[in-house]
């Protein structure tokens, strides 16, 4: 049994902002007490993690206002595994998800096989099976994600697939699309869209504006990710099926989704944490480290972003984690791949930098990175009540942290964040009753 | 004196002061050029290499007459001759380069950032020689001191450039010289052909060439790719000629000092005739010309000890 004592719990599913002692059992949260004001402040029982506890006995965790938070989830990341293990492994990207202060990931099919097949999504189960973090694949819509078959997405479901999703390859066909979101009905499963027209986005490498004429560099339009979610509300609307819109970029995405969730579609839809918190003036000096698909657009996006997360239009934060060698990514900007490793940066980004200096509402924060993905994807639920799963984030916000590369469990080591200081530490990860301390 | 940097990427991040401390240093090498023995020893001892990613005549002639004539040694590798053929990768290249004791290597790519990247990894001072849709920054120094020495100034001229705006590294940097220097400057293209955002960049945007063509005190044209037509951006070469073309007749519809420019190499008959490549307003020959003198004087610039 686990006491942990005195931490500042929030939990803005049930308004909760309070003091509370928490009491694990297995794998649930057994009960839930307010903390004696005399006990809070005792100095920290000597009890390690490391000890094995007698059957029965209470190991006590004294949080001194550590904030826990209901575990946070990050639904959108690439695991690379099976097929580009150089890249990650799912051990290493699990491994750097709970150093991150995540307690579950969903894995993006773009794999080699891809995870549009059973023994696929059985491969990721029996891997995940004792790793510190939950995963959850998400499966191909269609198969070897090439946008012609359908993949068997009832059976694919009931192994464990949470969700569908073509990743980077987006269904091009707008027939086959209308077919995925039928028949994804018959399992009322959400279907995950990269929205880009690739029409008008290949062979670009950034934000088409100001940026790609200046740098000289091809650019997509937002126009390329705006068409697509157009299309494909159009479809949602029309067959009455779930659609969650991946890593929303552009002003125009944010009002089309606003208008559509008005309108009764069942649309939901995620921002990454690095179109918060970057523009594409960053990418000044060819870092290919900000190098990401969608783009880095302008600072007016990414005020419509912050604007779509705070009124609730935006529903989920994720990293879109993508890890790529140092081979891969040192190279000519043209040639290096999209993406940035940011499984082990997005809740201290989230708590350090839009909370404490963009002043976005610290509940809007917890809920896009808990009880939001929670409800889209149908996981585990996300409350801290008694009787609920243990699955807890503890993070200490008055303790600064500094982002090094170095540190990086993921072998992905291409952050634009690196040697950045911010104002959140990952403290302790606690999934399904099993606690993991950070130092 | 300016502040000089290691390496000279772009027009950018070059200050107005430092394009006109190294205009300025021009006539200096100019007048070098003029001797019977065109050597002076301002760089004996130093090492610079050329390392061309694109085929090229005039730039890379220009950089090793330059490092020449100021008595430096002077290497150059062609990219289809070298290791990077059998799969060298950029940064190792540079590493190579700079583990022989090079002091300065100039770099063509055709990617945009590529010179960028090669000075993130290296002491060496890097120049760039043209880099993707990216800048021709030396390009840009020798049209502004083509300009300067035809009309002693460049401050309130109308300047037009006429062509492949989008996929021009030699308007970018031009137009962000000029803009620096109080050039009044026109861009002429099809929509087609015309990056977003040029607004920004203080010059107005034009589509039709009659419309402006008798305003301008330079007329700048530039080369076309013939591989742009296949990709939807024009439709026929003789539309383009029509609208867009220099000949003899348009030429006429010019101010009578009106200066004409090309960066070279040219498609005669097609962006501009050789009527008009060759008449008295073109001063095409004494870009390349002061191409050499321009290049001293950056050279001298960033080796030279003083």
């Amino acid at each position: 049994m686990l006491l942990l004592r005195g931490g500042r719990v929030c939990d803005p599913s049930q308004n909760l902002d309070e003091v509370l002692d928490i009491y694990i059992e297995d794998d649930k949260i057994t009960d839930i007490q307010k903390t004696d004001a005399l006990e809070r402040h005792r100095p920290e029982p000597f009890v390690s993690l490391e000890d094995k506890p007698r059957e029965g006995s209470l190991k006590t965790i004294d949080l001194n206002d550590k904030v826990v938070l209901p575990g946070l989830i990050d639904m959108h990341v690439h695991f690379r595994e099976p097929g580009f293990e150089n890249r990650e492994t799912i051990a290493t990207g699990a491994k750097a998800a709970s150093s991150g202060g995540l307690t579950a990931v969903c894995c993006m099919p773009n794999t080699n096989p891809a995870i549009d097949n059973i023994g696929t999504v059985n491969f990721y189960r029996q891997k995940s099976a004792n790793a510190s973090v939950e995963i959850y694949p998400i499966a191909a819509i269609t198969k070897a994600r090439e946008g012609k078959e359908l993949t068997e997405m009832a059976s694919l479901f009931k192994e464990g697939a949470v969700a569908f999703s073509d990743d980077g390859n987006p269904v091009v066909s707008a027939e086959l699309m209308r077919r995925a979101f039928e028949y994804s009905k018959i399992i009322d499963a959400v279907i995950i869209d990269h929205c880009e027209e690739k029409s008008l986005s290949s062979g670009a490498a950034i934000n088409e504006g100001y940026m790609s004429t200046l740098l000289g560099l091809k650019g997509m339009p937002s126009e390329a990710e705006v068409i697509q979610i157009y299309r494909d509300i159009a479809l949602a609307k029309m067959t009455g099926a779930k659609i969650h819109i991946a890593h929303l970029s552009t002003k125009d995405g944010v009002e089309l989704v606003r208008r559509a969730k008005k309108d009764g579609v069942k649309i939901t839809c995620e921002v990454t944490i690095n179109h918060l918190l970057l523009t594409e003036d960053s990418l000044i000096n060819y870092d290919t480290n900000l190098k990401v698909n969608p783009p880095l657009r302008t600072k007016e996006d990414a005020l419509a972003l912050m604007e779509g997360l705070a009124d609730g239009t935006i529903d989920a934060l994720v990293s879109d984690h993508a890890p790529w060698t140092y081979e891969e990514k040192e190279v000519e900007f043209d040639s290096a791949p999209f993406g940035i490793s940011g499984v082990e940066t997005l809740v201290p980004l989230a708590f350090g930098e839009l909370y404490k200096k963009h002043k976005m509402p610290f509940e809007v924060i917890v809920s896009a990175l808990s009880y939001n993905p929670a409800k889209i994807l149908n996981l585990p639920e996300r409350t801290i009540k008694k009787g609920s799963r243990a699955n807890l984030s503890i993070i200490d916000l008055n303790e600064s942290h500094v982002i090094k590369k170095e540190d990086f469990v993921s072998l992905g080591k291409n952050t634009p964040f690196d040697g950045k200081i911010v104002n959140c530490k990952i403290n302790m990860t606690v999934v399904n009753g099993k606690a993991i301390q950070r130092d | 004196m300016t502040p000089r940097g290691k390496d000279f990427l772009n027009i950018a991040d070059t200050s107005k002061e430092e394009i006109e401390f190294l205009l300025d240093q021009v006539p200096v090498y100019k007048e070098i050029l003029s001797r019977p023995i065109k050597k002076v020893p301002a760089l004996r001892g130093k090492t610079i290499v050329t390392l061309f990613y694109e085929p090229s005549t005039r730039t890379r002639m220009s950089f090793e007459l330059a490092g020449k004539r100021l008595n430096a040694d002077v290497s150059n590798i062609a990219v289809s001759t070298s290791a990077v053929a059998k799969g060298e990768n950029l940064k190792d290249t540079i590493r190579t380069i700079e583990s022989m004791e090079v002091d300065a290597v100039v770099i063509r790519h055709s990617q945009a950032g590529a010179p960028h990247m090669a000075a993130k990894y290296t002491k060496m001072s890097v120049i760039n020689a043209g880099d993707g849709a990216h800048e021709h920054p030396t390009q840009a120094l020798l049209d502004l001191y083509t300009i300067l020495e035809k009309k002693k100034t460049i401050k309130g001229l109308k300047i037009g450039i006429v062509g492949d705006i989008a996929h021009s590294r030699v308007a970018k940097s031009d137009i962000l010289g000029l803009k620096k220097l109080g050039a009044d400057v026109t861009c002429i293209a099809p929509p087609t052909l015309m990056p977003p955002f040029m607004e920004k960049f203080g010059v107005s945007v034009e589509h039709n060439l009659n419309k402006v063509i008798s305003d301008l005190d330079v007329l700048y044209i530039l080369r076309l790719q013939l591989e742009r037509q296949s990709k939807g951006l024009f439709p026929s070469i003789s539309e383009y000629i029509n609208l867009y073309g220099i000949d003899k007749k348009r030429l006429g519809l010019c101010k009578k000092d009106v200066l004409i420019m090309h960066p070279g190499p040219m498609n005669i008959g097609l962006e501009v005739s050789e009527e008009a490549a060759t008449s008295l307003s073109s001063a095409i020959t004494e870009q390349v010309a002061n191409g050499v003198a321009v290049r001293m004087a950056l050279l001298n610039h960033l080796l030279g000890g003083n």
